[in-house]
C-alpha cells in the first residue's frame, strides 16, 4: 500500500505541476456556467431556472467532458512511461506492477476529483448564490449526488484510460484510440440505442433490455444516476424514456459504477503482469 | 558464498529471433565483471532477465538466490542498483525530486538523496529541471539512483555513454570503491579498453550466444593470445629476419613499415626473443605490448561460431587453429 501511494502523491503533483487541475476545474466551471444560464435559451429566456433543469444541464455536460478529461490525463500514463523509457528503470525497483498502475490510477483521479469538485463545485456555488431558492436540503443532497457520481465517472475513465495505456505500445496510438473510446461511449453508443428505439416505436423486448444494455456504459449509468430522479426535462426525454420501464435503486448504479472502476484496472493488471518489458 | 548472479541454459526468443542461445555462466560476490558483445549481442536482453523485467523462454536465472520472475523477488530488487541504458527520468522533475521519489519506493532512508546527488558531482544543478540537463548529467542521476539504498549487485548497462573523460574516470572510481566495499558489479560496455583495467573477469555475448567466460588472464591464454613486441630499426632489418629462431615462433613477422618489424610472441618465449633481439644490428628501439581486451574480445568474436553464421565455422575453426 506505502508503494501505492508513493506512485499515487507524485502523479498528484505532478497533476498540478502540469496545471491540470487547475485546467479541467476552469473548463469544468466555466461551461458549468454557460450551460446553467444559457439552458434554457431554447424556451426563450436566458438565467439560472429550475434546479432540475440546472442538473439536468450539469449532468449532461459533465456525461461529456468528464470522460473525455478522464481519457486526456490517463492515456499516456503507462505507454507514456514506456515510450520515454522509465518504464524499465521503475520496474527495477521493487513495486509490483499492480502497484504501479494502482497508485498511477488513484493519483490521476484525485485529480480529477480535485478538479471536479472545484469546478463543477464552484459553479453550482455561484447558481446557489444567484437564485437563493434553489438552496433546499434535497438539492444539496441532488448535489452531493452528482459530485460524488461525477468523480466516480472520472476514475472509471482514468481507469479505461489505465487500460488503453497498458495494452499499445505508442503514445500515438494510445491517444488515437483514447479518443475513439470517448467518441464510442458518448456518442455512438446511445445514438445507436436510441436509432433502433425510434426506428422500430420501442418493442416489448428492447423495452425489457435496454436498461440493462445502458449499465454497460458508464456514462449512462452516471446519467441515471443524476436524471431518473428529476423526469424527462430538457433533452433527456429519449434518454428517460429508455428506462421508464425500469427504475434502480442508487445502491446498484453506485455498485455498476464501481464495477466500470474495477473492470478496466483487473484487466490492467492481467495484461501488465504479462507484458515484457 | 552464493553468487551473484546464476545463468543455467538462459534461451531468449521472440517470435523467430533468438537473442540469447543457451547461456550458461555464474557471476561470484564481489566481482567487477564486464558483460561484453557487439551492439544486439545480447547484453541488455541478458540484465533485463536478470532484473525479471523479462522472463526466459527456456532455462532459469537465479539473482541474489532468487529466481527473477518471482513475487519473493519483487523485496529483492532494493539490494539491487540497475542503471539501464540511455536512461530516461521525468522531465518535469528536480533531480532531487527524481532521486526523493525512487528512494521512496525503494524504501532507502530519507535525505539520501542530497548525498548521492552530491556523490555524483549534481549537488550544484539538484533543484533544476531534469529537462535542462545534458547527456551526461542525466547520467549521473542514473549512477545516484543506482546507489540509493546501499545495494549488494549492481547492473549498469553501457554506464559511461554521454560521460565525458572527467566523469567516466569517476564512474571507474566508484566502480573500484564499491568492489572494495565488497559488492558486485556487472557492467555492460563495448568500451573495451576503458573498461579492461577495472574488471576481474567477463562475459563475452555474440549473437545470443555465449562466447567466452572466465577471468581475464584465463581468456587471454585460452584464446592464445601472445604478447606483440614491435622492433624498430635504422636500417633495413634483412638481418633479423634471416635468423632461424624467427621461424619457430607461432606467426610469421609483420613488416610495419620499411624499418619496423612486428612479432607476436607467447608470453613464455619473451625473454629469450628479448635477448636474441638485444644483439641485433642497427637496433634502435623495442616495444613490448600485453594482449588487450579489445584483442581478446576481437580475436574471440572473430573466431567463435555464432547461431548466424554457422556456414563459416569450419573457416573460422581453421582461423582459430592458425
Amino acid at each position: 500500500m506505502n508503494k501505492i501511494l508513493v506512485v499515487a502523491h507524485k502523479e498528484f503533483r505532478d497533476g498540478f505541476r502540469n496545471y491540470w487541475v487547475l485546467a479541467a476545474a476552469g473548463v469544468y466551471a466555466i461551461l458549468a456556467l454557460a450551460i446553467a444560464y444559457f439552458g434554457a435559451v431554447t424556451a426563450g429566456h436566458v438565467g439560472f431556472t429550475s434546479f432540475d433543469a440546472t442538473i439536468a444541464s450539469l449532468t449532461t455536460l459533465a456525461a461529456f467532458v468528464i470522460p473525455l478529461i478522464g481519457l486526456l490525463i490517463a492515456h499516456d500514463t503507462i505507454v507514456g512511461e514506456r515510450d520515454d523509457g522509465t518504464l524499465p528503470l521503475l520496474l527495477s525497483y521493487p513495486v509490483s506492477r499492480s502497484d504501479l498502475v494502482a497508485g498511477k490510477f488513484l493519483g490521476h483521479s484525485a485529480v480529477l476529483t480535485v478538479a471536479t469538485i472545484a469546478g463543477f463545485g464552484a459553479a453550482v456555488a455561484a447558481i446557489g448564490i444567484a437564485t437563493p431558492e434553489i438552496r433546499t436540503p434535497a438539492a444539496w443532497s441532488s448535489i452531493a449526488n452528482f459530485l460524488v457520481s461525477a468523480s466516480l465517472l472520472g476514475a472509471s475513465f482514468v481507469g479505461i484510460a489505465c487500460l488503453i495505456s497498458t495494452a499499445t505500445s505508442e503514445k500515438a496510438r494510445a491517444a488515437g484510440l483514447a479518443f475513439l473510446s470517448w467518441f464510442f461511449v458518448v456518442v455512438v453508443f446511445d445514438l445507436v440505442l436510441l436509432g433502433v428505439l425510434v426506428l422500430t416505436g420501442g418493442n416489448a423486448i428492447e423495452r425489457a433490455i435496454y436498461p440493462y444494455l445502458l449499465l454497460l456504459n458508464p456514462i449512462d449509468v452516471f446519467r441515471l444516476i443524476n436524471l431518473t430522479g428529476l423526469g424527462g426535462s430538457g433533452g433527456n426525454a429519449f434518454f428517460i424514456g429508455m428506462t421508464a420501464a425500469h427504475v434502480y435503486p442508487p445502491a446498484v448504479l453506485y455498485a455498476a459504477l464501481v464495477a466500470w472502476i474495477a473492470a478496466p484496472l483487473g484487466v490492467v493488471a492481467f495484461i501488465f503482469r504479462r507484458q515484457e518489458i | 558464498m552464493p553468487n551473484a548472479i546464476e545463468f543455467a541454459e538462459i534461451t531468449k526468443r521472440y517470435g523467430a529471433a533468438t537473442a540469447l542461445d543457451g547461456i550458461s555462466a555464474h557471476i561470484p560476490p564481489g566481482q567487477v565483471v564486464g558483460l561484453l558483445g557487439h551492439n544486439g549481442a545480447g547484453k541488455t536482453t541478458l540484465m533485463k532477465l536478470a532484473l525479471g523485467l523479462i522472463n526466459p523462454t527456456n532455462g532459469r536465472a537465479c539473482v541474489l538466490g532468487l529466481a527473477p520472475n518471482t513475487v519473493e523477488f519483487r523485496e529483492a530488487r532494493s539490494r539491487i542498483g540497475y542503471l539501464p541504458e540511455n536512461v530516461a527520468f521525468y522531465g518535469n522533475l528536480t533531480g532531487r525530486e527524481i532521486i526523493d521519489y525512487l528512494a521512496r519506493l525503494k524504501g532507502a532512508p530519507a535525505g539520501e538523496a542530497g548525498v548521492l546527488l552530491e556523490r555524483v558531482g549534481l549537488a550544484a544543478a539538484a533543484d533544476r529541471r531534469i529537462r535542462t540537463y545534458s547527456k551526461g548529467m542525466r547520467q549521473r542521476v542514473g549512477l545516484a539512483q543506482a546507489l540509493l539504498g546501499s545495494p549488494d549487485l549492481f547492473l549498469f548497462d553501457e554506464p559511461t555513454t554521454g560521460l565525458d573523460p572527467s566523469a567516466t574516470r569517476q564512474f571507474f572510481e566508484l566502480v573500484n570503491q564499491l568492489r572494495a566495499s565488497g559488492k558486485t558489479v556487472v557492467i555492460s560496455s563495448h568500451l573495451l579498453a576503458e573498461l579492461e583495467p577495472h574488471l576481474d573477469s567477463a562475459l563475452i555475448l555474440k549473437n545470443g550466444k555465449l562466447v567466452a567466460h572466465g577471468t581475464i588472464a584465463q581468456m587471454y591464454d585460452a584464446a592464445g593470445l601472445a604478447d606483440t613486441i614491435t622492433i624498430r630499426f635504422s636500417g633495413k632489418p634483412n638481418g633479423l629476419l634471416r635468423e632461424a629462431w624467427i621461424s619457430t615462433l607461432p606467426s610469421p613477422p609483420r613488416m610495419r613499415g620499411p624499418s619496423v618489424v612486428e612479432l607476436d610472441v607467447p608470453q613464455a618465449r619473451k625473454l629469450d626473443v628479448m635477448r636474441h633481439l638485444m644483439g641485433s644490428r642497427n637496433l634502435s628501439d623495442i616495444v613490448v605490448r600485453e594482449p588487450s581486451l579489445v584483442r581478446l574480445y576481437t580475436t574471440i568474436s572473430s573466431a567463435a561460431p555464432a547461431a548466424s553464421d554457422k556456414v563459416n565455422s569450419d573457416e573460422q575453426d581453421s582461423r582459430r587453429r592458425a
